[in-house]
């Protein structure tokens, strides 16, 4: 689309200061206008909160029978006993031991192939951009069949399981950490490490001392991304996971079955340990900054 | 998923003082282990799929390239509700993403002030507890007995969705509506993301220009602001669209016998029958070649190839 539409040279210089702009001209359908705005916001942010809130709810929910979808009465028995339903335990445990050895191969590989692509000039440049960029347009769905029926031809049906679903973790993961490390390695100063140069720091020198803590923070948040992702993925994960049962697997099941309290704990405290994390980034970040 | 996409980092330029001509493995040392992986995993699964999906046999016997081209008939002839929801629902999924993530992000982009990032989070953080979980949660929002419910019912609401399809007698849940409602829930902050990003980087002063030259609000959105985010508006609705037309979570979950999509087809042509797999594999190759033709016309039609 036409993008040239409005440039601000034609605009003579004096009215572009904000101040006079300010008080001219405010239609009240203006005015209307920015509060249906701000309504519709505020309507908008309630609906993609309130599951959260529902679920910080629920987890203090006596659940009755099997189902745990509507209130029956306050109760703190799902948080004293999180691992009261042991299936829903170690299906944790299977998904966090997969997101911890995807995130670590996924990272190691996406770093690799991110300094490769910022640092590296080589031919076939633009084909390897686009194969990073597939598994990140196509639908989760394809990936896992196609996936499996390479497993079925290959070691067969009956071999899937925890290396079947760490390998599928680390491909999908794998265009997510390098597009998030690519971003940090773009944005950063080149002059940092020519000085490093210029003072005769070696390589290896100017890799560990200046280039690695300029990339760290990058590394880390497309480590946490895999994590996140690598912990969440239903799709790809019933699809090459044989017999094995992951976290999410046990929740999609759970809904036949039964829905018990404790489930609504573990997502209140994901929830509320993302929140934790952030806050203390940034005041973290804040005290750096106003020690500076 | 992941808001990694959506920084599109300029692509680095060379260094440019790197003037000797030799050749360089060093790239090729570090692409190496990834490519493989990408390439064992992501491009010959691809490739395999086209085969199993006119292989014919079952699990006990094995399976055979026979060449069996009648699976792709079986694959369609039978499923033309599921591709028929499965389209419905993405577009309708992407439409109203659309129509709920626009006015959020510019309402965060041009009026959030110094609570931008504050609010930036709010659409992001719940997406870090488990979106089955947070799915789930819609089937007590959604429950007969709940406030959702009572309310459009009170307002004579659910008649007239019953009557257009979208719910099913007085019940919200298990509906297609429900289904709808679960799968733009989910995929909302992918849309508001790029928009957000798009609409930040417009300078204030151009809609300001808008103003002194006599456009109206809506004149100034639709002429300037509309425009300038269309990077935006064509990278959420790419984000939004192909998940959602995989998505079968939200149909699982939310929906009843009658939503079935082309993704809960493909579940259990693998996983729960003994001979399926030809023709699940056919139908997943029929579902990537189509959301792939859709994606390159949407694309051509919106004139940014370079997007990507």
């Amino acid at each position: 689309m036409a993008t040239q539409t409005a440039s601000p040279a034609p605009v003579s210089p004096a009215p572009l200061s904000k101040a006079p702009l300010k008080i001219r001209r405010r239609s009240p359908l203006a005015w209307i206008g920015d509060h249906i705005l701000l309504a519709a916001t505020v309507v908008i942010f309630i609906f993609m909160l309130l599951p959260n809130a529902v679920i910080l709810v629920m987890s203090f929910n006596q659940p009755i029978g099997k189902y745990d979808y509507t209130w029956n009465q306050f109760s703190t028995e799902a948080w004293a006993h999180p691992c009261a339903n042991q299936e829903l335990c170690s299906s944790m445990g299977l998904s966090l031991e997969i997101g911890l050895i995807a995130t670590l191969v996924s990272t190691a590989l996406g770093t690799m192939i991110a300094f490769a692509m910022v640092r590296h000039r080589f031919k076939a440049r633009s084909g390897i951009n686009a194969l990073l960029f597939l598994p990140m347009a196509a639908p989760e769905v394809v990936m896992g069949a196609t996936l499996t029926a390479l497993f079925f031809n290959t070691i067969g049906p009956g071999s899937l399981g925890f290396w079947t679903i760490t390998i599928a973790h680390v491909m999908f993961c794998l265009s997510y950490v390098v597009v998030t490390i690519k971003s940090r390695l773009a944005g950063m100063d080149p002059t940092l490490e020519r000085a490093a140069q210029d003072l005769y720091a070696t390589p290896t020198q100017t890799f560990m001392k200046v280039t690695l803590p300029l990339v760290a923070p990058g590394i880390a948040a497309a480590a946490l991304l895999a994590f996140a992702l690598s912990i969440d993925d239903y799709i790809i994960t019933a699809f090459t996971a044989g017999q094995r049962t992951t976290f999410p697997m046990y929740i999609f099941g759970s809904v036949q079955r039964s829905y018990p309290a404790q489930i609504n704990v573990i997502g209140s405290i994901m929830l509320i340990g993302t929140m934790v994390i952030i806050a203390v980034s940034t005041v973290l970040g804040r005290m750096r900054a106003t020690r500076r | 998923m992941s808001t990694a996409l959506l920084d599109k980092a300029p692509a680095a330029e060379a260094p440019p003082e790197d003037r000797r001509p030799r050749r360089n493995i060093t790239p090729w040392v570090l692409l190496l282990p990834g490519l493989l992986w990408l390439i064992l995993f992501f491009l010959i699964p691809i490739l395999t799929s086209v085969s199993a999906s006119v292989q014919t046999g079952n699990f006990d016997d094995g399976f055979k390239l026979t060449w069996h081209w009648a699976n792709y008939a079986d694959a369609i002839k039978p499923y033309w509700r599921q591709y028929l929801h499965s389209g419905i629902f993405s577009v309708a999924t992407t439409v109203l993403c659309l129509a709920l993530g626009y006015p959020v992000a510019y309402f965060i982009a041009f009026k959030g002030g110094k609570w931008k990032s504050l609010l930036m989070a709010l659409v992001i953080v719940p997406s870090f507890t488990s979106f089955l979980i947070r799915t789930i949660a819609w089937k007590t929002i959604l429950a007969d007995n709940g406030f959702v419910v009572r309310v459009l019912n009170d307002l004579h609401i659910l008649g007239v969705t019953r009557r257009l399809g979208i719910t099913v007698g007085t019940h919200v849940l298990a509906s297609p509506g429900a289904v709808v409602c679960g799968m733009v829930y989910n995929f909302l902050p992918f849309m508001i993301l790029p928009l957000y990003t798009s609409l930040e980087k417009i300078d204030p002063r151009l809609l300001e220009a808008g103003n002194d030259l006599y456009c109206g609000t809506f004149q100034t959105w639709r002429r300037i602001t509309l425009p300038l985010s269309m990077p935006g508006v064509i990278g959420g609705t790419l984000l939004t669209f192909i998940p959602a037309i995989g998505d079968y979570i939200n149909a699982q979950l939310l929906g009843n016998a009658n939503t079935g999509v082309v993704g809960q087809s493909i579940e259990n042509l693998f996983l729960r029958k003994t001979d399926g797999y030809p023709v699940g594999s056919a139908m997943s190759v029929i579902m990537m070649v189509g959301t792939l033709v859709l994606v390159m016309l949407y694309i051509r039609k919106a004139g940014t190839e370079d997007l990507i």
